[in-house]
Order: C-alpha cells, then structure tokens, then sequence
C-alpha cells in the first residue's frame, strides 16, 4: 500500500514560552468572563443603547465565522470537488472550523443579556428574522462539525483503548463500540459532508444580510442589498489562505517542512476567487455610485480603502505571480493580507459603518471587551496545540514524500 | 457494491429534503403578531402646541412603576440643555430645541417608540419577542427575549433600550403604548395627562385626516408634513411640527418599510427551503460525479 504522508498526532513538548504567553492571557480573558457574568454586560463593556454591537458580535462572531470558512472550502475541495491531493489539509482544516465556531458559540453566548436562554431559538422561531436563520443554521453546523471529527477520535483509539483502574474491563467493550461507530460513520459521512458545506453557505452569506435591516444606520459604502453575496464571496476567498497560514505556522512550530507543492496548488486557486470578489465590491460601488464617499476623509474611507487595496487588490497581485506561488514565506504573506482584508471587513460592517442616528459617545472596545476577545483566540490556539498533539490531525512524510494519502473520502467506496 | 451505495446516497438526500421541508411549515405557527388592523390606533403630537412641562415623563414613568420623582421636580427645564434619549428607566423624554428669532418659541419635542407599521424589531427579533398588536401597540414579551439587542441594531429609530447593568433577566424597554391601558379602555398616560392636548388618542385613519385639516387651516403654522405618515412604511405615532422635521432632529428615512430588503433577500433564499435543498442536490450531485470518475480512472489505471 502507498501510504507515505499520513496524520499523526505530534508528542512533542506542550509548554513553550509562546504557550505560556498565550495561557496568560487567556486567564485574564477569562476573568473578565467571569465579571460580565457576574455584573452584567454593562460593567464591563462599552456597549449602550446606540451601540448595541461591539466586538464580541463584530470580531469573535463576525469575523470568526468568516475566518473558519477554511473547514467548508477545504471540504468542498477534497471531498464534493473530489480533488483527493488536497485531503491532507482537511483534518486541519476541520479542526480550526471546529474549534471556530466552539469559540462564536461561547462569544455569541456572553453577549446574549439572557445567555441562559441561548436555547430560545430552537422552539421559539421568527422566520422573518436574519438572526434566527443565523442561530440555527450555526447550531446544526457546529453539530455537523463534531460529527465530522469523530472519524478522527475513533482513528486514534481503536485499538489503543486503555482505561485507567477499574475501567479496565470495559476496554473492549469500548472498542467495539467505537468500531461500530466508525463504520456507521464511514457510510453516512458523505451525508454530513454536504450538509456541512450547504449550512456554510446559507449562514455565511446570512451573516451579510444581518445588517441590511439596519438600513441607513450603516454607512452607504458597505450598506447594499447584495452584502449576502459579498460576504459568501469574501468567506470562500479567505478559507484556503486561513489554510495555507495555517499550514505554514504549524509546519514551524513543529519543525516540519511546509508541504509546498500542495500550498502553491492552493494559492493558484485563490487569485480567480479574489478577483470575482474584488469584481462585485467594485461593481457594487459603481452601479451605487457610493464611490463619492470615498473623496471625503474620515474614518469610513480610509478603512474601506484599506480594507479594498491591502486586503484584495495586493494579494490577488500576490497570488498571481509564480514566484510567490512556489515560496511558502511569499504564500503566507499574500495569505495573511487576504485574512486581514477579510477581518477588517468584518470589523467594517459591524462597527465601523454602524452610525446610530443619535450618538452621544462613538464606540471604542472597552478593556474588557478586548482582553475577552484576545483570552478567546488565545485559548483556540491553545487547543488547536493540544488536539494536534493528541489526535491524527498533521500529515507528516513517513517514508519518502510521494504526495498520496490514505484515507478516501468516508462512504464513497 | 457501488450500486448500493448509490442507491442509499440518493435515498438519504431525498429524506434529508424531505425533513427540511417538513420543519419548513411550523415557523408560520410559531411567528409572532404582526398585525395590521385597519382600526388600529395612534397619536398625533402637535408639537407647535408643547409647552414642556414633562409631565408625560411623569406619567409614564408612574404607569410603569419606573420610580418617578416628585411631579414638581419635572418643572426644572434645565435638562433642556442637552439632547436627551428614552432609556430603559424613562420611556419618554421631551427635548426643547432654541427658537430660531425673536419672534418664535421654542419647540418641545416628546420622543417615543413610533409604533411602525412595519416594525423593523418585530422582523429582526429572534426569538418573536415583538409583536404588533391589533390596537397598533409595538410590544414586547420578556418571556422569549434572549438579549441579543438585533431589535436595537433594527430600529430605524434607536428606540428599544437594554438593562446593561443587570446581570440576571436584563429588559429590553421602550414604550409600549400603554398596551396593559388601552386594553382596559384607559388612555395611555402621557396622553391623559397632558394639560395642553398636545397629543390627541384615536384612529390613525382618522388622525392623518385632523392633521391634514389643521395644515390647511394654519398653513403658517404647520410645515405641509405629517411625520410618521409614510415613513419606514407609516408609523402609529404622527407629528405635527412648525419647523423642518430635521432641524427637531428626526431621522431622515425613506417611505419603505424598515425591513423590506432583508425580508426579500431573506425569502429569496429561503423561499419554502427550495434554493438550499438544491444547493444540497446539486452538491451531491457533484460529488457522486467526481467520485464515479475519479474510481473509473483508477480503475482503467489498475488494468494497464
Ligand atoms: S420605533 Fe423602533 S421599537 Fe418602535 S415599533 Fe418602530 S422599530 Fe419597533
Ligand atoms: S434583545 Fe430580546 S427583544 Fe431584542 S431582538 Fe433580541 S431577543 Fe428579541
Ligand atoms: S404611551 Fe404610555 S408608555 Fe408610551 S410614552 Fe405614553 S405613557 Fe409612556
């Protein structure tokens, strides 16, 4: 059989200083959690009733939805597209959109006033409203997501089931529950696959039509009734660069050599994608003429210029030039701009466009507010370390490379 | 082997559609009112007439056990000095904007929720914690609310307010029209009180009519606008004003309701779960495709 590169889990070392840094902070975000629940929202942002969306909705939902848009461009690549050279960049993929949406779910949830009520959704429904469309369809996927991961938990253990003490005996028992669970799984994993790939779409683009009711409240250079499109199109240009970053910064943390071929392969997939994207924002600008605010200066332009040029138009000039392509320091770079476009456009729409009709105090993230978000994304990547370590999510060469892996996609034998 | 697995591929996305379509029925059950009654109510707020005397703050706060102050403490016109908003702990201010020459007054404004037509936060509410009532009252039920606040990002009017200070069972409030009133024939109370009959309770038909009628009998003292008329769709709460309504600080909105476009591209999409079952089909569809030929090339690959 040709299996050279296969996941595995990496034993390594967990603490590093960088891991030290990170778990610092997010105790202290996680303090501040703790406050809110205790005191309230209002004691420890700087929400009130003209901004009643700050960066929790606007960073940690908004964007960190778009940017786990990896997991269902990667699925739609490897396993609908069938491109099977890809499938070695599924499970990391899957893992970050796991852990992703984990992470909007708890933001969304410290946000709610009522967050004990989070449940309301599911039997109390308003079929009018963005929201709820938004709620369910992040519900049922972030469920799709955990099914998707089992593979990858039942992988590691069967076989090596070893409870501890007086759990022994139930080893086998144990087993043969996750081997039935796996073929189980093996069958109707397609199901899930495309069901996963149909929830990202609805909700990614749902997510742009949250703020079409908000009307002129939000400045007219992102206020247009195609934001739906828009945001599908920026969440499927910027899931293979959060891959190809992604890949790099694993690749180097855990001194592995970056899989090359396999990124470059990515990255001449993202230009065309970009472009379309770049197409329609430009196209949207001139059929609404909005472009006349663009010769006023204030704080809406320049970052809806910053946004356009240094997070579409230099990475797509990136990634279509063949250097770049074959470097994984250039692949990173271009990838990262294109993260920072889409993050910046994320933080645009929900905060930046919002201009209440009456306004007393504009809007500044408060320190909490910051430290929680920071303590979340902090506590992601801590995670992501772990599960890397633990589970078979990283592929590594075991004989000499020849790019072919294992694994087929689950229930398409 | 790969028969079957094509035939159960097929039979599982057809009951997949078929469980999608079927939740599809129940959300029409479960919506909240939204009801256009053709005798719903309003008010008409003569603002050429408002002298500023706050005892609707008053009244309002008292209706509601919001603990009011003494009623004498509402004659101190110094809050006129900045612009005020309803908050969750008064659901009514009056704001007084400086004459323009010697020879005008002042003008005193009373801010409210407008009581839409077409509410934005009974369409953007998640959970159906608003609804428009029959009476033409925009209400709102603790119950369902999970304190999002997207009611708050909806309202053309910034006009919902939250509790940001509780931790347990925050509100979200706004003026509710009253509704625990009118039910029992009572007038709300900031119209009830008011000694100069700024604000006249009836039909909004009827109140569009008066108002109309009092333009064209004073038109030096009226601008030819009745705010509330059309905009965002008409709203139950109608004004009268002697100056440009944008100078008294009104928002300017057009006359389409507030939550027509997301409605559509809503509906568009979700149009009886069509658009995303295909999605799924044709996803399938593409997947099974690739599948087959990818397994025919390695196929002919194993024979050479
Ligand atoms: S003014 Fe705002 S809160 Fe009042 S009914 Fe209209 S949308 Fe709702
Ligand atoms: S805060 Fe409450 S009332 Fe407002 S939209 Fe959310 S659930 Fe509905
Ligand atoms: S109608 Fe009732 S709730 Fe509304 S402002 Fe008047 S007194 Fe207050």
């Amino acid at each position: 059989m040709s299996e050279f590169i296969k996941p595995t889990p990496m034993p390594r070392k967990y603490f590093t200083p960088t891991v030290i840094f990170l778990s610092v902070i997010a105790l202290v975000g996680i303090i501040f959690v703790f406050a809110r629940l205790i005191f309230g929202i209002g004691t420890v942002t700087n929400l009130s009733n003209q901004y009643p969306w700050g960066i929790w909705i606007g960073i940690d939902v908004a964007a960190g939805v778009a940017l786990a848009a990896g997991g269902f461009t990667t699925a739609a690549l490897g396993h609908i597209m069938h491109k099977e050279e890809y499938h070695l960049i599924t499970r990391p993929a899957l893992l970050t959109a796991m852990l992703g949406y984990t992470f909007v779910a708890m933001s969304v949830a410290i946000d709610l006033g009522r967050y004990y009520y989070i449940w309301h959704p599911l039997i109390m429904w308003n079929g009018t409203s963005v929201l709820f469309e938004v709620g369910i369809c992040v519900m049922i996927y972030l469920t799709v997501l955990y099914i998707e991961f089992l593979p990858i938990v039942t992988e590691r253990f069967i076989g090596r089931v070893n409870l501890p003490g007086l759990l022994k005996k139930y080893n086998n028992s144990v087993d043969k529950f996750l081997r039935a669970l796996d073929r189980g799984l093996d069958k109707t994993m397609f199901i899930f696959i495309i069901a996963g790939v149909v929830l990202s779409c609805l909700h990614q683009s749902s997510l742009g039509t949250l703020m079409v009711i908000a009307g002129p409240k939000m400045h007219p250079l992102w206020q247009t009734p195609i934001l739906p499109l828009l945001f599908l199109l920026s969440a499927i240009s910027v899931g293979l660069p959060m891959v190809i970053f992604e890949s790099v910064l694993t690749s180097r943390s855990f001194d592995l050599k970056p899989e090359t071929p396999i990124l470059a392969g990515l990255g001449r997939m993202i230009a065309p994608i970009l472009f379309i994207y770049l197409s329609f924002k430009i196209g949207d600008m001139v059929i609404r003429q909005t472009f006349v605010y663009l010769t006023e200066f204030n704080t809406a332009s320049v970052m809806f210029v910053i946004e356009l040029v240094l997070g579409i138009i230099v990475p797509l000039r990136l990634f279509m030039s063949p250097q770049i392509q074959r470097s994984p320091l250039g692949l990173s770079i271009a990838s990262f701009l294109v993260i920072f476009g889409v993050f910046l456009n994320r933080l645009n729409n929900f905060i930046v466009a919002y201009t209440p009709p009456y306004q007393f105090t504009p809007y500044f993230p408060s320190v909490g507010e910051i430290f929680v978000t920071a303590g979340f994304i902090a506590i992601e990547v801590l995670l992501f370390r772990a599960f890397v370590m633990i589970f078979p999510i990283v592929s590594v060469p075991q004989i000499p490379a020849v790019h072919k892996t294992k694994f087929s996609i689950r229930g398409a034998k | 082997m790969a028969n079957q697995s094509r035939r159960n591929f097929l039979k599982t996305s057809a009951l997949i559609g078929a469980g999608l379509t079927g939740v599809s029925s129940k959300p029409a059950k479960a919506a909240p009112n939204n009801i256009l009654d053709e005798n719903r109510m309003g008010v008409l707020v003569d603002t050429t007439v408002c002298i500023g005397c706050r005892k609707c703050e008053w009244a309002c706060k008292t209706a509601h056990n919001l603990s009011a102050q003494s009623i004498e403490s509402y004659n101190d016109r110094s809050v006129f000095k900045n612009m005020r908003r309803p908050d969750d702990k008064t659901l009514t201010v009056v704001n007084e904007y400086a004459a323009k020459g010697d020879d005008q007054f002042p003008v005193d404004v009373k801010v409210q929720c407008m009581h839409c037509d077409k509410p934005a936060c009974v369409s953007a509410c998640i959970v159906g914690a608003f609804s428009k009532e029959k009476n033409g009252s925009v209400i709102w039920n603790g119950d369902r609310c999970i304190g999002c606040r997207y009611c708050m990002v909806a309202c053309p009017f910034q006009v919902p307010a939250f509790e940001y200070g509780k931790a347990i069972q925050p509100e979200v409030r706004k003026c509710d029209f009253c509704f625990d009133r009118t039910k029992d024939g009572k007038l709300p109370a900031c119209v009830e009180i008011c000694p100069m009959e700024v604000l006249t309770y009836g039909r909004r038909e009827e109140l569009i009519d008066l108002a109309h009628q009092k333009i064209s009998l004073y038109p030096d003292r009226y601008v030819n606008n009745v705010y509330g008329e059309h905009e965002v769709g008409g709203t139950s709460w109608l004004y009268l004003a002697g100056r440009d309504f944008h100078e008294l600080q009104f928002p300017k909105l057009g006359t389409n309701p507030a939550p027509g476009v997301s409605e559509a591209i809503q509906h568009g999409i979700f149009a009886y779960f069509v658009p995303p079952i295909a999605l799924y089909a044709l996803f399938g569809g593409v997947m099974w495709l690739n599948k087959n030929r990818k397994q025919d090339e390695h196929k002919e690959a194993n024979h050479e």
